[in-house]
């Protein structure tokens, strides 16, 4: 196999579609495609993102795709996950809406969604486009949102097996809905691309967990976008969990549309993968609202985590806070790129960012860039970001009561951490990763 | 209990400790004053098992046991206890639950079962009362935010705690008003017992008021210069330093 270069990477994609496009028949002369048609006219001017692209400066998924993918050995999509197999990857004693997906595309017999709560639609995002069509038009990829790039067009011109979420309006969902997506890439190279809408109407309140999961030991390519869209008074809270294999390079938009007075947290917990890239993506376009995005990436071996936020405060009286806290050992690297726009009509904005590293090794690497673009002149905004090590004073404090130094370590990571698990409101996910801190430490 | 010979110490090249012997008995209290920059939080902190400080030479065998080859917990598990000059402060870290970790550890080095937690909590508020610190503070992050006399109470705290058999005050007083010295102070002579000892680190005088020390050590520039009973500190505290360091021949 020799190693594709960005030319090759693009044509492949493109010969993809085409081959998506000829087996659409009928469906091709609908209005979703042609969305992909025109994602995909916009993906060919400037073809996969590489490192020559600024937001891509730390984290060449061209040239990683390059290395560890095999197009001539590329999976047909069919699979053979059983719901045995499966559910071990489930997070335990969680009582959720479980969607299940594989390759990227909702699979019914391994969901968990035949008695959805009062106000919960659930459906795959190709029959929605026509049944949910008035949705569709106002909201899927129509709100222009800072932080989109080609990776989000290749995405919506692959829209075909994601799902499409709607709660209703006055609708208080206490079960969370869980989204496992795996790729099962135990007899071949797999890409999913799962593209996802997911609507809050007003005064809702929901929770959505993404956790990716890739079986088996060749390579996957996922490329997902999942929309949420936050009406008046929602409180919306949104999880992303990633545990992957030694083998698997990650995209994943989540594009976070509070387009009514409402409040969003977002936490992202990222453990394992060859290269992640999280671009999480936020626009405030009613006032007093408020946004709280949280990260943890507890990383160790190769793993390559990148997140890069948004939050654009369009208007005025809103709050966002970010806290993203790194662990990092091995050779890992972390890149954290955490963007805040102020507009001109956005006054008394208050906006709080900070990105804490502690880096254990001599190999792990930690690059952190806060960028803040203010117009408005009545606003509070700070941000910070450190890089150390393991505090030796609190290390040496805890060993002089008795602590043997791997416990003491230990507890001071789990310190370090508590902070943002502590923003993980449901219990059996908070203790999962809790647990799967406590294993690592 | 204690016996120190010959001890030289030095941090990134700079030698501190120039020979020190001392020998504690159970049962005793010892102070060691002197100037700033004598090595005095140096004696503490390589008795401690800091690991800034290297060892060139000398011994320091405590309970039969050769201290120097203990790491810093492993001497906290056979009996040594050090309270901070500058007690550390951990976000994140309650004091209850460090406290029932290193309790923990200490009684399974010890052969002992785990403190249950009822257990716990009712040695914890028997030794509260001993520094009259409040169970609020405890469930709060490690120091975080505590002020200088909260610090110091709830090293002592920590002491009451753990029971060592030497315990090592360094610098205790300092920076603490006469409410909280009283407090604190009675907390250690509470503690006292024939089976345990204690060396009290300080540059005044006024702690050994309320804690009464059988020797007196005078440390000058990495040495033991001059030992007596507590008259000497009172001594000290009258005349200064000046007449130590000409004695010792430096001026």
């Amino acid at each position: 196999m020799s190693k594709l270069i960005k030319e090759d990477i693009d044509k492949f994609f493109i010969g993809q579609f085409e081959a998506f496009e000829s087996s659409l028949n009928g469906e091709s002369k609908k209005p979703l495609h042609a969305k992909r048609k025109q994602a995909i006219d916009n993906f060919r001017s400037l073809g996969f993102p590489h490192a020559k692209h600024e937001e891509y400066k730390y984290s060449n998924i061209a040239k990683i795709f390059g290395k560890l993918f095999n197009v001539e050995n590329l999976s047909d999509n069919s699979f053979s996950l059983s719901l045995d197999e499966a559910s071990r990857y489930f997070i335990p004693e969680l009582d959720a809406i479980r969607l299940v997906f594989v390759n990227g595309v909702l699979n019914n017999d391994l969901s968990d969604m035949d008695t959805l709560p009062k106000g919960v639609h659930i459906q795959a995002i190709k029959t929605a486009a026509d049944d949910y069509a008035e949705d569709f038009d106002k909201h899927f990829n129509t709100h222009e949102i800072e932080g989109a790039d080609n990776f989000s067009e290749l995405n919506t011109a692959f829209t075909n097996g994601g799902v499409f979420v709607k709660i209703d309006a006055n609708a208080v969902v206490e079960t969370p809905i869980a989204c496992y997506y795996f790729n099962d890439a135990k007899n071949a190279d797999v890409i999913s691309q799962p593209r996802n809408l997911v609507i809050a109407e007003k005064n809702s309140q929901a929770s959505l967990i993404e956790s990716y999961i890739t079986l088996g030991e060749n390579t996957s390519f996922t490329n997902a976008v999942t929309e949420i869209v936050v009406e008046d008074d929602c409180v919306f809270n949104y999880y992303k969990y990633q545990n992957e294999s030694d083998q698997a390079i990650q995209v994943g938009a989540t594009m976070v549309h509070q387009l009514g007075k409402s409040v969003f947290n977002g936490v992202t917990l990222s453990l394992n993968g060859a290269m992640l890239r999280n671009n999480l993506s936020i626009a405030i376009h009613k006032e007093h609202s408020e946004t709280n995005m949280y990260g943890l990436y507890l990383l160790d071996g190769k793993t390559h985590v990148d997140n890069h936020t948004v939050v654009d405060h369009k208007v005025a009286n809103c709050e966002s806070n970010e806290m993203y806290k790194g662990i990092l050992d091995g050779q890992s690297r972390g890149v954290f790129n955490g963007k805040i726009f102020v507009r001109q009509d956005a006054q008394k904005t208050n906006a709080f960012q900070s990105n804490r590293n502690v880096v254990l090794s001599d190999d792990a690497e930690v690059d952190t860039k806060p960028q803040l673009e203010i117009w408005a002149d009545d606003v509070q905004c700070s941000h910070g970001a450190t890089v150390g090590q393991l505090d030796m004073d609190q290390l040496f404090y805890l060993r002089a009561r008795g602590i043997d130094k791997q416990t003491a370590k230990s507890m001071l990571l789990n310190a370090f951490a508590s902070d943002v698990l502590s923003n993980i409101k449901i219990e059996a996910f908070r203790t999962l990763i809790e647990n799967k801190i406590n294993e690592r430490l | 209990m204690l016996s120190i010979k010959n001890l030289h110490a030095s941090i990134e090249g700079k030698q501190i400790l120039k020979g020190i012997n001392l020998e504690v008995k159970p049962g005793e209290v010892h102070a060691i004053m002197g100037p700033n920059g004598s090595g005095k939080s140096t004696l503490a902190s390589v008795l401690a098992g800091r690991e800034d400080y290297t060892v060139d030479s000398g011994e320091i065998s405590f309970n039969g046991k050769d201290l120097l080859e203990l790491e810093a917990d492993e001497r906290a598990k056979e009996g040594v206890f050090l309270a901070f000059q500058y007690p550390i402060e951990i976000p994140g870290v309650t004091t209850t639950n460090f406290m029932k970790t290193a309790l923990n550890k200490i009684r399974e080095h010890k052969g002992l079962e785990p403190l249950d937690a009822v257990s716990f909590l009712k040695m914890m508020k028997e030794k509260m009362k001993l520094v009259e610190i409040d169970q609020a503070l405890l469930s709060r992050s490690l120091n975080e935010g505590f002020s200088g006399g909260e610090k110091k109470r709830n090293e002592i705290f920590q002491m009451a705690m753990l029971e060592p058999t030497l315990s090592i005050l360094d610098e205790t007083d300092s920076g603490l008003d006469i409410d909280a010295l009283r407090i604190v102070a009675n907390g250690v002579n509470k503690l006292k017992n024939e089976d345990n000892a204690t060396i009290v680190v300080t540059h005044y005088q006024r702690l050994l008021d309320y804690i009464v020390p059988d020797f007196v050590h005078v440390l000058f520039n990495g040495k033991i210069v001059k030992t007596g009973g507590k008259e000497l500190a009172m001594e000290l505290e009258e005349r200064g330093y000046d007449w130590i360091k000409e004695e010792a021949g430096v001026a």
